[in-house]
């Protein structure tokens, strides 16, 4: 029986396991959802908006639809980088993983299980906007292709964010700190990305700025899978670029499993009794 | 997803027969310029239980953490169940078990859930002598949490959480078990019913201990044989009888005759009392007679190594009584 298959059967179990109980616990389910809520608030009060002084004027599409799907793109970076990083780290201070290691496979069952549990939620987050949005907010269009298209976008999304995020974790050990920067980086990209009003109302150098990060290509390729085709007048290039959308996406998700092993075994090594100790001492006095 | 039953073939283990369960030669441990351990050598014998004594900053965790594996050492011999830790791979981790200081780790999860969850790590590494997991029940009802077997972990007191953290180091039924500082905040009760279990796994399954403790008290119940680290080294490595022999000879006696309390030190107490009972029969009462506790032991071979007196480069007490 070949152990690296068995744990990661344990690390699906886990995962799994974490995922109920942070659907079970009411609290922790508000803290992840809280931002999915907003942001439906916000989708709907942009609802019937009119996209003036664009070409989309007219066209049926409000600021609503055009927003949401870089809004699910939003929330799949916020789960796969975010909250990823932070939970990665809070578990090292806290003492989860040095238990894993412990374990034989441990340390591998305690990562798929983030994976799991972490993709999970994001989903969630993501289903708690969709499915209020499409009932609520008019001007998408459903097609099998759309849906597919969502579909790969998410899963690309996922595996080009969850090994950065886990790589961010790994490095950082402090996990307030850590959600703080990430936050405001992740807004300043997300108004540099053409989330909110298309991208081709910003300056070209900040076009390339944006093209450098998932969340721009998430974005587009939300909306390629929601909008009609009329919609793509305002994107760069008039296209919905798939296969740059999978090229930026897909070096991501390289580059993250490339590096994702090495970081996370170096920091995993370095996990002992006496790192723990000293890390709990610097949170008590941060606390008290 | 239902599980069945797959063992990884398992040589027959290393380290499974006459060896030592940890034999640790010349270990050095040196972090920047200062050296932890200048050269820690000792051995452990199956079944034995062994008590690592030291001031704090003595290098007890330090030397614990190298034989678990989770640290590099900077020189020395190490061989724990056959393997050296720093290469040890994912079976021989699964013949041993940790016993962690818990903080709020896995608070959500369910005490009976994460045990089980635990336990599954190990089903792979069950063999015909040992067969792994512990079940949860049993483990449960050992370290004393069966009516908090639903409970969320965060909602545990203290002294619960340590019984956790104890049943959680013994799921794979361990060959060689670490602990260290494993009653610190415990009852005396609680502490009795750990002392007890420490017991059962020596005695019942051989299981091989290796605890740090604070209390001497306990040192000297739970174990066979003592370890003092002082200034980087085994200054001591012997039973608390062996011990006390080492640093004084000689008894104190003390009885009360006619009102009045006495005091005697003498080379040989036995002979001392014979004498003292044929002198004066009846009229002793009060007999205290009291050979140097391991305090006293403890107490004096750390003062010498902190004060200097036994020098940087004299071996030390250890292994001279063997």
């Amino acid at each position: 029986m070949n152990t690296m298959l068995f744990a990661l059967r344990l690390g699906l179990l886990r995962g799994w396991a974490e995922f109920r109980q942070t659907l079970t616990i009411l609290s922790e389910l508000g803290s992840y959802l809280l931002n999915s809520v907003i942001f439906v608030a916000v989708l709907l009060f942009m609802d019937g908006n009119e996209m003036e002084n664009t070409a989309l004027f007219g066209t049926g599409i409000t600021q609503a639809t055009l927003a949401m799907p870089g809004v699910l793109a939003t929330m799949l970076v916020f789960g796969g980088i975010v909250s990823m990083a932070q939970l990665l780290s809070t578990d090292r201070e806290d003492g989860t993983l040095l238990r894993a290691k412990a374990l034989p496979r441990g340390t591998q069952g305690y990562l798929v299980g983030k994976v799991v549990s972490v993709s999970l939620i994001t989903l969630l987050s993501m289903l708690v906007i969709l499915v209020p949005a499409v009932l609520l907010i008019d001007g998408f269009q459903f097609t099998v292709q759309g849906s597919l298209t969502l579909l790969w976008v998410t899963a690309l999304g996922l595996l080009a964010t969850l090994p950065a995020g886990a790589i961010l974790g790994s490095l950082f050990t402090n996990p307030r700190a850590i959600v703080g920067v990430l936050v405001l980086l992740l807004m300043g990209l997300m108004m540099v990305s053409g989330i909110f009003f298309p991208i081709s109302m910003l300056p070209e150098w900040l076009h390339w700025v944006a093209q450098v990060f998932p969340i721009y290509w998430l974005g587009l390729g939300m909306r390629s899978g929601l909008l009609p085709d009329t919609a793509v007048v305002e994107e760069i290039g008039e296209s919905w670029r798939t296969l740059e959308t999978v090229g930026v996406l897909g070096a991501w998700a390289l580059v993250g499993l490339l590096l994702a092993p090495i970081v996370l075994r170096r920091m995993a090594r370095r996990e002992s009794g006496s790192s723990l100790e000293e890390r709990r001492h610097k949170a008590m006095q941060r606390i008290g | 997803m239902a599980e069945a039953p797959h063992h990884v073939t398992a040589s027959p283990a290393p380290g499974s027969a006459d060896q030592p369960v940890i034999e640790v030669h010349d270990l050095r441990m040196r972090y920047g310029s200062t050296d932890v351990l200048k050269g820690v050598t000792f051995r452990a014998e199956r079944g034995e239980v062994l008590a690592l004594l030291g001031p704090n900053g003595a290098g007890k965790t330090t030397t614990i953490e190298i034989l678990e594996g989770f640290r590099m050492r900077s020189a020395g011999q190490v061989n724990v169940l056959g393997s050296d830790p720093a290469h040890g791979d994912e079976r021989w981790r699964a013949r041993l078990g940790v016993v962690l200081q818990s903080w709020r780790d896995h608070g959500k999860w369910r005490v009976a859930e994460l045990l089980e969850h635990f336990g599954r790590y190990y089903r792979p590494y069950s063999t015909a002598e040992i067969s792994r997991p512990r079940g949860t029940a049993e483990l449960l009802d050992i370290v004393g949490l069966a009516e908090h077997a639903n409970k969320q972990v965060r909602t545990l007191s203290g002294g619960q959480r340590r019984r956790l953290d104890v049943a959680i180091g013994i799921v794979g039924r361990p060959e060689l078990l670490f602990l260290d500082e494993p009653t610190a905040g415990f009852d005396p009760e609680a502490r009795r019913d750990f002392h007890d279990l420490v017991h059962r796994l020596a005695d019942l399954e051989d299981t091989t201990v290796l605890l740090t403790t604070h209390d001497l008290d306990e040192a000297e119940k739970l174990a066979d044989r003592i370890l003092i680290l002082a200034g980087g080294r085994i200054v001591a490595d012997g039973s608390a009888d062996q011990l006390s022999r080492q640093v004084s000879r000689k008894t104190e006696i003390r009885w009360t005759r006619g009102g009045q309390r006495f005091v005697h030190s003498a080379d040989d107490g036995t002979a001392f009392v014979r004498e003292l009972f044929a002198q004066y029969g009846e009229e002793i009462g009060d007999l205290e007679v009291r050979r140097a506790t391991l305090e006293d032991v403890y107490m004096a071979m750390v003062h010498r190594h902190e004060s200097g007196v036994a020098g940087d480069d004299e071996p030390g007490f250890g292994g001279e009584n063997r």
